[in-house]
């Protein structure tokens, strides 16, 4: 269970082990009394991670400053500074390390008073896994919901809830379940995708490492159980490639690297990129690595630090954001943006006030155009306000000098990220989760459909008397829906339909979806504003899905201005069984290439 | 693709030596031989290849480093071929600041502490990159990456910039400084496997073999030259050492071990039962010691 070396074993064997372990970073949070540090101090010393003479220095202060009446305090583990350790608090992220023989684990102990939740915020930024500590006497309280809250905004999928002190509730199961279900019923509220609660004593361990003897009730894992086994995706195969440059090494005329850390998704030598946000596009030439050091790269994923070099003398430097080429996956660009913030500073934040904006490796000025509201985290409630406060979290619209390269947060991270530095003072003042670009009234109201939650059930094909294997059969084909855009003129429909004529020839079942078509019925209610048009693309969206899930192949034609919101119906259709076409774009494919494109896809 | 946890790390660590270059006017990384100086240097090699590294390489010289040390260092700087200045207290020298007649406080005050001020100031250097870790010392534990010190050189650890995401806020007015910890989140587990994986070289204190200790406050002491005096009572003997971490050489202790190759360094290190700063006197001069050291601009 711990990172078990034992006498006698061989050491490249074990490093071979232990090198090939998996990274979490998960943060653990609760208000001051929860027992927090004494569950950290149970996971360190449970799992050996704690020396001999750190555990002396432990039994000496516990007679000093501890609270378990002179017996080993395993919460002086981490309280670290002086001024904590007379207080009995703790008042800034502390980062602690251990291993077992699955995993390393980097922990961010954030402190839980109400006035630190730019502490949180830090960690969770960091982090993908949060540990929330209830204390089983009280409850699920304002500090769970807003630390739950914080989790969901900066994007953690797996909360875990540990019902601390159990063995002061005689561990009674009904106790635990009401806390279990107040605490999912929130998490389900605020978009927690793995909300997890575990009864524990921390003080005795019950639920830590092991599993304990007093919650035979309990059939979950116990924490480090979850920790070791919940899943790490650090980089999905199927995210689109992002690479802010960071840095330009030119050593002589005949190289020129760009270096950076991919934020996102992979990239090899021969891949076709565009720079953004000027457009520009090339080919990889190479991922380019010392020969001591294994020589070029012919692949690298996300998070890893590369150099890369192009085939062409493209313009680029740091700041900009080296992006994978094609239409469903283009980094948006913007100047104005709308943005969720968690307000860090003593001086409120208004209205008008210009600060740095650092997004990637851009550091641009950027001025606060609107503040549109403070969300009360007990209620959930958005509440009208002109200024943020320290520890506030609200919604924003910003303004910045030069246009940004990005993607909404809760798709990437890396480039969806922002903080606001205080010109004055040099402090970081916020922390921002980009959610759309070019933030105004009419297109927020538009970007309703491209910011709520995904509808995580599809049609309910399950009750047709039609399998979905019968239907496979049948049409010989994989379902496909295929989106064709750019203003009219573009040639979009023109193509829509050799596609189609080239299908049938084939033998395909195919269903066209044209604009136009929609408009003369489905849409009529629809004008060309780009909420409408955005709307419209909705529309098209929903009956492709439900076409596609009865095994057709659609074709949809639209002109679809919004990069936004063609993401979107890639999201909501599923971005493995939907492509789409710029036919605005002088180098997409001619009529047999892409017949040929489209009929590898569909098999 | 799936990559493992050190590879993480050294992304991680090469991301920030980068961030570093390019956000700060005279940038310069602290080198003090150590196992963790190797392999933040290895890094800075690794991010700028095929260039050198931007920055230069300071190392604050106390005149009390082990022979072997700076035989080390001399050598790895002409290997690699990279601009290393060396930094010594004169003035401290001229008073004959020393660890055995002023203590190891005041010796690591004004030929540490105070030297390392006088090199940054006089270089101008906006930013100077450190190996330190975050799981060495508590006080550690809270530092940032880019950490932040005023004109005085002090950190406040009640007001430290937050740090979020790989977004580094490295805004400095004139006179201020930031130090850099690119391997923060590294054990000292991973920097073993690190030098083990890249095969990196290594002073060979690191390596038992016989050589002349004094016990000395329960600590076992090196005589590395004549200036190290004997008290009444105590005598030099031989025995098989080597040293878990590297410093002043009156000031570090050594271990008792048969540990002559790197697998059985690590080895020893995997079933050790003691941290490695307990090897290191200047951190148990008080509670809390290392904190008020770094309040007052110590590394």
């Amino acid at each position: 269970m711990s990172l078990t070396f034992t006498a006698g074993e061989s050491v490249p064997d074990y490093l071979n082990r232990y090198e090939r372990n998996e990274l979490l970073r998960f943060l653990t949070c609760g208000s001051v009394d929860d027992g927090k540090s004494t569950l950290i101090g149970r996971l360190l010393h449970d799992t050996g991670r704690l020396y001999d003479d750190h555990l002396k220095a432990i039994e000496a202060e516990s007679k000093v400053h501890g609270t378990q009446g002179g017996a080993l305090d395993l919460a002086l583990v981490v309280d670290g500074l002086k001024a904590e350790r007379e207080q009995g608090i703790t008042i800034d992220v502390a980062w602690r390390y251990f291993s077992t023989a699955r995993r390393s684990f980097i922990i961010a102990d954030c402190p839980g008073h109400e006035q630190y939740t730019r502490n949180m915020a830090t960690g969770a930024s960091h982090c993908q896994l949060a540990i929330t500590l209830i204390d089983a006497r009280s409850g699920v309280t304002t500090q769970t919901r807003r630390h739950a809250f914080i989790a969901s905004l900066l994007g953690i999928r797996h909360v875990v809830a540990a019902v601390n002190k159990m063995d002061l509730v005689a561990w009674g199961e009904g106790h635990f379940r009401e806390i279990e279900r107040e605490f999912l019923d929130y998490c389900a509220k605020v978009g927690i995708a793995d909300p997890i609660a575990v009864p524990v004593s921390a003080l005795t361990g019950e639920n830590v490492v092991t599993r304990g003897t007093n919650t035979a009730w309990y059939s979950g894992a116990p924490i480090l159980e979850l920790l070791e086994t919940v899943g790490v995706d650090h980089a999905s195969p199927v995210a689109p490639f992002r690479m802010p440059v960071q840095y330009v090494i030119r050593p002589s005329l005949d190289f020129r690297g760009f270096a950076g850390t991919i934020a996102s998704g992979t990239v090899k030598a021969g891949d076709r990129v565009r720079i953004m946000p000027s457009g520009r596009e090339t080919r990889v030439r190479r991922i380019a690595r010392s020969t001591e050091d294994g020589g070029d790269l012919s692949l690298a994923c996300a998070p890893q630090s590369v150099v890369i070099t192009f085939e062409d003398e493209v313009d680029c430097s740091r700041g900009d954001v080296v992006s994978c080429f094609g239409g469903s996956t283009d980094t948006l660009v913007a100047q104005k943006f709308e943005c969720d913030l968690v307000w860090m500073d003593a001086t409120p934040l208004t209205a008008g006030k210009t600060y740095l904006l650092k997004c990637g490796t851009r550091t641009t000025p950027a001025r606060i155009t609107r503040v549109r509201h403070c969300v009360n985290v007990d209620t959930l409630e958005a509440q009208q306000t002109d200024a943020l406060a320290l520890n506030d979290i609200g919604r924003i619209e910003i303004e910045t000098e030069q246009p940004i390269a990005f993607d909404p947060y809760r798709r990437i991270h890396g480039t969806g990220s922002v903080i606001l530095i205080d010109r004055m003072t040099n402090a970081t003042s916020a922390a921002g989760m980009i959610r759309t670009g070019d933030a105004s009234d009419a297109h927020a109201r538009r970007a309703h459909w491209e910011t709520e939650a995904l509808p995580t059930i599809h049609a309910p094909v399950g009750q047709s008397l039609v399998s979905t294997a019968a239907r496979e059969a049948r049409w010989k084909q994989n379902p496909l829906a295929i989106l064709l855009y750019g203003s009219s003129g573009s040639g979009k429909t023109t193509r829509a339909f050799e596609l189609e004529r080239g299908l049938w020839e084939k033998g395909h079942a195919v269903v066209v979806l044209d604009g136009q078509m929609l408009r003369a019925g489905l849409s009529r209610d629809l004008a060309f504003t780009e909420e409408e048009r955005s709307e419209n693309l909705r529309r098209a969206s929903e009956t492709a899905r439900i076409l596609l899930d009865q095994g057709f192949v659609v074709i949809l034609s639209m002109v679809a201005p919004q990069a936004q919101a063609r993401w979107r119906a890639s999201d909501l259709i599923g971005s493995e069984r939907f492509m789409m076409i710029d036919c605005s774009d002088g180098n997409s494919p001619d009529a047999s290439a892409l017949l040929r494109m489209v009929t590898a896809k569909i098999g | 693709m799936q990559l493992t946890h050190l590879d993480i790390l050294e992304a991680e660590a090469i991301h920030i030596l980068r961030e570093t270059a390019a956000s700060f006017e005279r940038p310069v990384l602290m080198y003090s031989i150590g196992k963790d100086s190797t392999v933040l240097l290895h890094l800075a090699m690794k991010a700028f290849w095929p260039a050198k590294p931007p920055f230069p390489l300071l190392h604050v010289d106390t005149t009390w480093k082990f022979r072997e040390m700076i035989a080390f260092r001399d050598a790895t700087i002409a290997r690699l071929g990279v601009d290393l200045r060396v930094h010594i207290n004169e003035e401290g020298v001229r008073q004959g600041i020393s660890p055995a007649t002023h203590g190891s406080k005041v010796h690591t005050d004004i030929m540490k502490t105070q030297a390392l001020r006088q090199a940054l100031e006089a270089g101008k250097h906006d930013a100077a990159i450190g190996g330190a870790r975050r799981d060495e010392e508590k006080s550690r534990a809270k530092e940032r990456i880019f950490s932040f010190r005023d004109r005085n050189h002090r950190w406040d650890p009640k007001n430290q910039r937050p740090e979020l995401w790989n977004l580094y806020n490295t805004r400095l007015n004139e006179g201020e400084n930031i130090r850099v910890f690119p391997l923060s989140n590294w054990t000292e587990l991973d920097v073993w496997l690190y030098i083990h994986r890249h095969n990196l070289p290594v002073v060979p204190l690191y390596f038992a073999k016989p050589r002349p200790v004094v016990e000395r406050d329960g600590m076992l002491i090196m005589r590395d030259d004549d200036r190290f005096v004997l008290k009444p009572g105590e005598k030099v003997v031989e025995r098989n050492v080597r040293f878990r971490t590297l410093g002043c050489y009156p000031l570090s202790g050594a271990v008792e071990s048969d540990a002559d190759t790197l697998e059985k360094v690590i080895e020893e290190m995997l079933l050790a039962r003691t941290s490695e700063r307990q090897g290191r006197l200047i951190d148990h001069d008080q509670s809390g010691s290392m904190e008020e050291k770094k309040r007052e601009g110590y590394f």
